[in-house]
């Protein structure tokens, strides 16, 4: 074993540098972002604890196959620019990444040092690199000579605008299609301030505009054009859909309709795209009792739970029907909501909303779970228990337990192979059933990750380019 | 930016105006709608299209001046521009020759309704049209709906012209066969004509107008309980059969964000711009 070679070294450095965060008290109050990022000491001091690997084991586990030994190094040495155009090589959305990635899953969760401490903070650093640069302002790469070739992206999710990026790089003229009035999918309009500033998502929009890309905000594809249109009347050459996941699921239990249940993605949307936070200032109202519910275990029920608190509910519960060990969402941001005094409710299930005069909820009737043997997913099975229901005082209730691929471009495709489910059929390449049309992310997938769908967009976007290069 | 062409006030706040929006123009169908968005910090309005202009590349909507967004709306001029306009939006509206249609239109619905009658009528069917306001004065396109109709009825909340309240469609109902029946218009006018229209198992098509937030299906406030079904009227109306909607539960769905809406149009003609004098 390699790592053998390093193990002699006497001083690795076992602890983490942690991360300056706003403390609990105060950030329950605020929508500022809540860990504040490494300063260049703390950067410096994290980066030294890297082993430099001559087999990294860190980097089998990013989806985008970062260097990431070589970006430390040269953080290490102060070179921040080469720092940043290393990881650019793979990430074209750093500052996000950074600090939105799973890092527990992927890259940090093979680092060696893992095994007899902390691993390396792998996205802090990447973090500290992309703010570095953003601070600085963005040096925009060379073009390629024009191609004459024109890709229409739909959906300027991750997966859209990295596609868009990769194509214009490589002088193809690209025309991104988004059908709300601001760019950035998922990550403008779920993943709240408080864990992603919009101002980052903005810049790297801003990035993608400079390299050329024209966005068409408004443009719901499917009603305003339909595939076939963009692709015959419409002078493309090539379409990439990453419209995503964001059809909302319900519980189907009585009460589902009454006045303050919320879905977790409308509740969001007020919240993170509309801006309700600063009601009245801006237009979009929200309205949020003393005694929020969230429901679900996953990021998008920990985000609702920790927003409803930030609006300034008294008391936050998520209600998830299996155990904490079970739950989905990042360990991190778990530990931030508890912090924050959020209180979790494990093996317990809605069976019923009871609602007042006015229409409006007011109590949850629930059922205790057990688990039984794992199901498919492999985790284990909850299961009712007889007769355990009982009930909770509401006025408030998300409903977070998943999204599925929003249908529009599924209906309005003739010949688009689509599963069961709802997504989009798609080799590795993102290559679907019909030429020319090519998709990625989680309308492919289902719900995943944003450097999944990072991936997923610079892949096809490798492929629609040979595509294009290859016809006449 | 949507450059406004030219605008109307058709009656007491009731405005139509014309925008420039030619990608819209050419794809709109009677039936659908935009989401109309004035400034950066606006709201998301869905409004119904009224009329469209591929050649010219205009559309026009028609909208009532009820709370702080629609006033805002109202003050802009020719030649000012809207933020952000998406649509079309929602699915067209069923138009064939059903044979003999009954067209029910209220308030500012009237104007959607007009594009509805000419389409059926150019399909070839026979077109009764009833249009309602609350009082006369609020009454508009009389004119153009007269001439598109076979026969036209006018019905005010107040008997102020022509029939007092919608009572009167017993009659016509008793008395004719109808293939179909259209209606569009405040909620409680929809579940009037529905239970008019039920004895007589006329196939009823209402255009629901629930809370929207995106209106492309992505948010769920626009559920409606359809036949014991959960429908977002965004995406799987805004038409639906009204003798199988849950008006009751439509009703205070719409009514959510009522203290909210109420706040945010006072304090906007308190202060002036909304902002609360930041
Ligand atoms: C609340 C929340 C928190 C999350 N937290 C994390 C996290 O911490 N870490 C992480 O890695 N992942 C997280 N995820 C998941 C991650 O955001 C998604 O996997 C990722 O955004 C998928 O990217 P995408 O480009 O495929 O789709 P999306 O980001 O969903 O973007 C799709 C875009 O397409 C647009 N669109 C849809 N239909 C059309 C159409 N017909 N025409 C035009 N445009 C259309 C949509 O408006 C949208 O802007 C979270 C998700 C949510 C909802
Ligand atoms: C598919 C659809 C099509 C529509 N078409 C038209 C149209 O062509 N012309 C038009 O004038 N209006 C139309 N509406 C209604 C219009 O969207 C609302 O009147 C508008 O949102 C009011 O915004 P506001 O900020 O001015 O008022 P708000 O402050 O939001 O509301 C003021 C008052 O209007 C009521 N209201 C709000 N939203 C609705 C709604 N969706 N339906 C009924 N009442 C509501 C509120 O309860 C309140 O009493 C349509 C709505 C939908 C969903
Ligand atoms: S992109 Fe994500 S997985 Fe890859 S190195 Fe960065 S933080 Fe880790
Ligand atoms: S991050 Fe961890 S696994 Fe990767 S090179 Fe450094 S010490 Fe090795
Ligand atoms: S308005 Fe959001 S789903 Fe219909």
């Amino acid at each position: 074993m390699v790592v053998a070679e390093s193990k002699p070294q006497p001083k690795v450095k076992k602890k983490a540098v942690p991360i300056p965060k706003q403390p609990p008290e105060v950030r329950k109050h605020n929508f500022n972002e809540v860990a504040l990022g490494y300063t260049e000491e703390q950067a410096l001091e994290e980066a030294s604890r890297c082993l430099q690997c001559p087999q990294p084991q860190c980097v089998k586990g990013c989806p985008v196959e970062i260097d990431i030994p070589a970006f430390i190094k040269l953080l290490r040495e102060g070179k921040y620019e080469e720092g940043i155009k290393k990881i650019k090589e793979k990430n074209s959305l750093p500052a996000i990444c950074g600090r939105v990635c799973p890092q527990e899953e992927q890259c940090q969760k093979y680092c060696v040092l893992g095994k007899v401490g902390d691993p390396v903070s792998i996205g802090r650093l990447e973090r500290f690199l992309a703010d570095w640069e953003r601070a600085r302002g963005f040096t925009i790469p060379e073009r390629a000579p024009p191609t004459g070739k024109k890709v229409a992206i739909i959906g300027a999710g991750p997966a859209g605008l990295t596609a868009a990026a990769d194509l214009a790089k490589l002088g193809h003229e690209v025309v991104i299609f988004e059908a709300l009035h601001l760019p950035g999918g998922v990550l403008v309009y779920g993943i709240p301030e408080f864990r992603l500033p919009k101002s980052i998502v903005q810049a790297e929009v801003d990035y993608i505009r400079k390299l050329g890309v024209e966005l068409k905000l408004g443009y719901l594809i499917g009603r305003t054009y339909t595939i076939p249109e963009l692709l015959k009347e419409r002078g493309f050459d090539a379409v990439f859909i990453g419209t995503g996941a964001g059809l909302p699921q319900f519980l189907g239990v009585p009460g589902e309709n009454l006045g303050g249940i919320y879905s977790a993605n409308e509740f969001l949307i007020r919240v993170n795209l509309m801006k309700s936070y600063a009601f009245p200032e801006y237009d979009t109202p929200i309205r949020i009792g003393k005694h929020v519910v969230v429901i679900g275990g996953g990021n998008v029920a920990m985000d609702s739970a920790r927003s409803a608190l930030r609006l300034g509910a008294e008391q936050v519960c998520i209600v998830y029907r299996r155990s904490r060990e079970e739950m989905p969402a990042r360990k991190e941001e778990i530990e931030n909501a508890e912090e924050e005094g959020i209180i979790c409710k494990f093996l317990a299930a809605p069976t019923r909303f009871i609602g007042d005069e006015k229409g409006w909820v007011k109590q949850m009737e629930c059922i205790q779970m057990e688990l039984g043997p794992p199901d498919e997913s492999g985790r284990r099975r909850p299961v009712p228990v007889k007769g355990s229901e009982f009930l909770m005082d509401t006025d408030t209730v998300i409903i977070a337990i998943g999204r599925t691929p929003n249908p529009i471009i599924q209906r309005t495709t003739e010949g688009l192979a689509v599963t069961k489910w709802g997504t989009i059929v798609a080799d590795e390449n993102g290559k679907t059933s019909l030429e020319g049309v090519y998709a990625g992310g989680d309308i492919v997938t289902g719900e995943a990750t944003v450097i999944s769908a990072m991936g997923a967009g610079k892949r096809a976007a490798r492929a629609i380019h040979e595509y294009l290069m290859s016809k006449k | 930016m949507y450059e406004i062409l030219r605008t109307e006030e058709l009656a007491p706040k009731i405005k139509l105006f014309e925008v420039y929006a030619p990608e819209i123009a050419e794809k709109a169908k009677p039936g659908q709608f935009i989401i109309v968005i004035i400034n950066e910090k606006g709201e998301r309005v869905p409004l119904t299209i009224a009329g469209y202009d591929a050649e010219k590349g205009s559309i026009t909507f028609v909208f009532n001046e009820v709370g702080k967004t629609t006033k805002q709306l109202g003050l802009l001029k020719e030649g000012d521009s809207i933020w952000n306009i998406t649509g079309p939006l929602g699915n067209p509206s069923e138009i064939r020759n059903f044979g003999k249609v009954l067209c029910v239109a209220g308030g500012v619905m009237i104007a959607p309704m007009l594009l509805q009658v000419r389409a059926l009528r150019e399909a070839g069917n026979t077109v009764v049209t009833v249009m309602g306001a609350r009082i006369k004065e609020l009454l508009f396109f009389k004119d153009e709906m007269k001439a598109l109709s076979h026969r036209l009825y006018v019905a005010t909340d107040d008997g102020s012209e022509g029939y007092k309240g919608l009572n009167f469609l017993k009659d016509v109902l008793a008395e004719e066969k109808f293939d179909r029946c259209v209606a569009m218009g405040p909620v409680s006018m929809l579940q009037k004509v529905c239970e008019l229209t039920r004895p007589y198992k006329v196939p009823t098509v209402v255009t629901l107008m629930p809370i929207m937030v995106d209106g492309m299906g992505m948010c769920g406030v626009c559920r409606v309980n359809v036949g014991g079904q959960m429908k977002f009227g965004c995406v799987d109306g805004p038409e639906f059969d009204g003798h199988l909607v849950d008006f009751d539960q439509l009703i205070k769905r719409q009514r959510m964000f009522l203290p909210e809406e109420r706040l945010s149009a006072l304090l906007w003609e308190l202060g002036g711009c909304g902002c609360g004098g930041k």
